[in-house]
């Protein structure tokens, strides 16, 4: 059934039937084609939303605010600042806490960073080395901040991609000194991120930083990472934490505003909950999409074998076998749906690249892409569809008697 | 040469709708010889068109039966069936049944397709049926673009690809006029010649005449039968 006689008998049935074979073609192509659209949407708005999560998925950030509820003698509207003391005081209650640092945001503009004549206004960011592991910095050359660097007050710095792309352009800018506020400071590393407003930056020790641009022991920020907590455990820590911060600087621990957090790993969560739930969703949709389908090839094929009974009378009365009508309406079906789902997948995935190539990545969506193997896989099904869609009407067909078949008109 | 090709006894037929079950063949007998030239006539419900897709194994019977050639055709299974009138039996009908999208040639042609005969070499042996019957020059034209005349010819030429033993022809110059169907008949006398029993089935009696021997049947039952003189005898 598989010799070349019969394929060519299909081809040239279906090259005869233009508008037919067409039909079929394209409610296959088309059931696939959205569902590729369908998937690679899901997947780049995924992809759009969990790229803002750049930094350490377990890291937290606590910042102090200012007072609004009136405690231990205190009036309200006092600014809480942490300070050296306070990041002591939490590495040493809290084992699970790793990469404890300060930050200290020295905003761009106020500062101006020149190398030769180079000058721009990036923005300048005092830490501990802890803090290069919450960011999650790529290296790209050179080496990052040591604790030799903060112990020794050393004047270096690490410059993000486009701060090196500014003022050294080709140059390599390690072992090369910048100037922050007509400061020298030595170029050790340079490093990348996911985002391009976390590379227009340099990141200094904190050490010096509290000696030479804001004197005394304020650290702004502070951030640290809770290794392998889950989210109910480090939520339970990050409240205790607060509780023993606002004891530390007297502040009422129902003062939402005095002290403030970000756990980005209950973020992150919420965000995984809510793609599977999308995904779901899309999921759902795409397996209708594909009923939808199927039911057209399987309408397509009832019609088409009703069409097609007078013929199949003549081709039995000329000693056709019921297995080769079988053959020939299954083949066909095959041949199309096959051929339609190929091209419907290689047309959905091409759009998608094409957006993702032309359309600029936002915060909610980028590099829409389907997974390959659900591609092929719903490709085969709905081919799949497709020849059982022609095998009941088919085998009902081949089962007319000729006579029968030769008097329908 | 006197070897029966057709060979019927007590033949037995009964179509049931509903309730209703009609006796269509009440126990035919009947013999035909290789290289004969038989008509069946009757009027319409004498079951002649039932007599004629038994012989060609496109329906079945109840009772009796049927030998085509030595072999009892009898309850065939469908690959059985479709080898058969593969194989020996040619048809032509009334309507002349050719596939719509396929041309002259490819029709002729398709016989040979359920042999498993490679196309080139079945469109080649197309040409030369289509040559036989004067149609080499439409062999690229589809079924709609040909005269009543035309596709009946295709379909004869069809019918003798395969080379078969026996033709059956129902009704075969009924969609055509007094002329075509002169045309078509001696077309078939010249194939009769050739040594292939031919069966027609007509209820024209000019038609009728222009072969050796007429079986009249009636309500399911042979009336008469006779053979004619002014016909020339081969067998």
């Amino acid at each position: 059934m598989l010799d070349l006689g019969v394929w060519q008998e299909i081809l040239s049935t279906m090259r005869k039937n233009k508008l037919r074979t067409f039909l079929t073609s394209f409610s296959v192509f088309w059931g696939i084609f959205i569902l590729m659209i369908l998937l690679g949407s899901g997947t780049g708005l995924q992809k759009g939303v969990m790229h803002n999560f750049s930094d350490a998925m377990n890291s937290v950030w606590l910042w102090g605010g200012r007072t609004t509820i009136a405690h231990a003698g205190y009036n309200t509207g006092r600014q809480i600042s942490f300070k050296n003391d306070d990041l002591e005081f939490i590495s040493n209650h809290y084992e699970a806490l790793e990469n404890i640092s300060g930050r200290i945001n020295l905003w761009g503009g106020a500062y101006s960073t020149n190398y030769r004549n180079e000058y721009g206004d990036f923005g300048i960011q005092a830490i501990n080395v802890g803090f290069q592991t919450t960011e999650n910095l790529k290296l790209t050359n050179g080496r990052l901040l040591n604790f030799i660097d903060i112990e020794k007050y050393r004047k270096v710095a690490i410059i993000g991609r486009i701060v090196k792309e500014r003022l050294f352009k080709e140059e390599n800018p390690v072992g090369k000194y910048v100037n922050i506020n007509k400061i020298p400071f030595l170029v050790v590393g340079v490093f990348d991120d996911v985002h391009d407003g976390e590379v227009e930056r340099l990141y200094i020790p904190i050490s010096v930083a509290q000696k030479t641009f804001r004197p005394g022991t304020q650290i702004g920020t502070m951030t640290f990472t809770c290794g392998d907590l889950s989210v109910k455990e480090s939520e339970a820590l990050l409240e205790d934490i607060k509780v023993k911060l606002a004891n530390k600087h007297k502040v009422d621990p129902e003062d939402q505003s005095a002290l403030g957090s970000f756990n980005a790993l209950k973020e992150y969560k919420q965000m995984q909950a809510l793609f599977a739930g999308i995904k779901l969703f899309v999921g759902i949709i795409g397996v209708f999409t594909l009923i939808a389908g199927i039911v057209g090839v399987s309408n397509i094929m009832l019609i088409v074998v009703k069409e097609r009974t007078k013929e199949f009378g003549i081709r039995k009365a000329l000693g056709a076998t019921p297995r080769s009508i079988i053959g020939l309406i299954i083949l066909e079906a095959l041949i199309i749906t096959s051929i339609a789902g190929y091209l419907g997948m290689l047309s959905g995935i091409s759009l998608l690249e094409l957006i993702a190539k032309n359309m600029p990545a936002s915060e909610f969506f980028r590099n829409p892409g389907v997974d390959f193997n659900i591609a092929i896989g719903s490709a085969i099904l709905i081919a799949l569809a497709g020849m059982l869609a022609g095998f009941v009407p088919a085998r009902r067909a081949s089962r007319i008697k000729p006579i029968v078949a030769l008097h329908d008109e | 040469m006197s070897q029966s090709i057709i060979r019927v006894n007590q033949l037995h037929k009964s179509y049931i709708t509903g309730s209703n079950s009609l006796h269509v063949l009440k126990g035919l007998d009947i013999d035909i010889q290789q290289g004969e030239m038989v008509s069946i006539m009757g009027s319409s419900g004498s079951g002649k068109s039932t007599l004629l897709n038994i012989l060609g194994i496109l329906d079945n019977y109840d009772k009796g039966e049927f030998y085509l050639g030595d072999t009892l055709i009898k309850d065939l299974n469908e690959k059985k069936a479709a080898w058969y009138r593969n194989k020996m039996i040619g048809f032509v009908f009334q309507s002349f049944n050719l596939i719509t999208f396929k041309n002259a040639m490819e029709n002729v042609a398709l016989p040979l397709y359920y042999q498993k005969v490679s196309r080139k070499k079945r469109n080649r042996i197309a040409m030369e049926y289509l040559e036989k019957v004067g149609l080499t020059e439409w062999a690229h034209h589809l079924p709609s673009e040909l005269s009543g005349g035309q596709k009946q010819r295709v379909a004869i030429a069809r019918a003798l690809i395969n080379n078969p033993k026996v033709i059956l022809a129902d009704e075969p110059t009924g969609a055509l006029d007094t002329q075509t169907s002169y045309e078509v008949m001696e077309l078939f006398h010249e194939i009769n010649r050739s040594g292939i029993t031919m069966i027609i089935v007509t209820h024209e009696n000019d038609i009728a005449e222009k072969t050796e021997r007429i079986i009249h049947l009636k309500d399911g039952v042979i009336e008469k039968e006779y053979k004619q003189n002014h016909s020339i005898r081969y067998a």
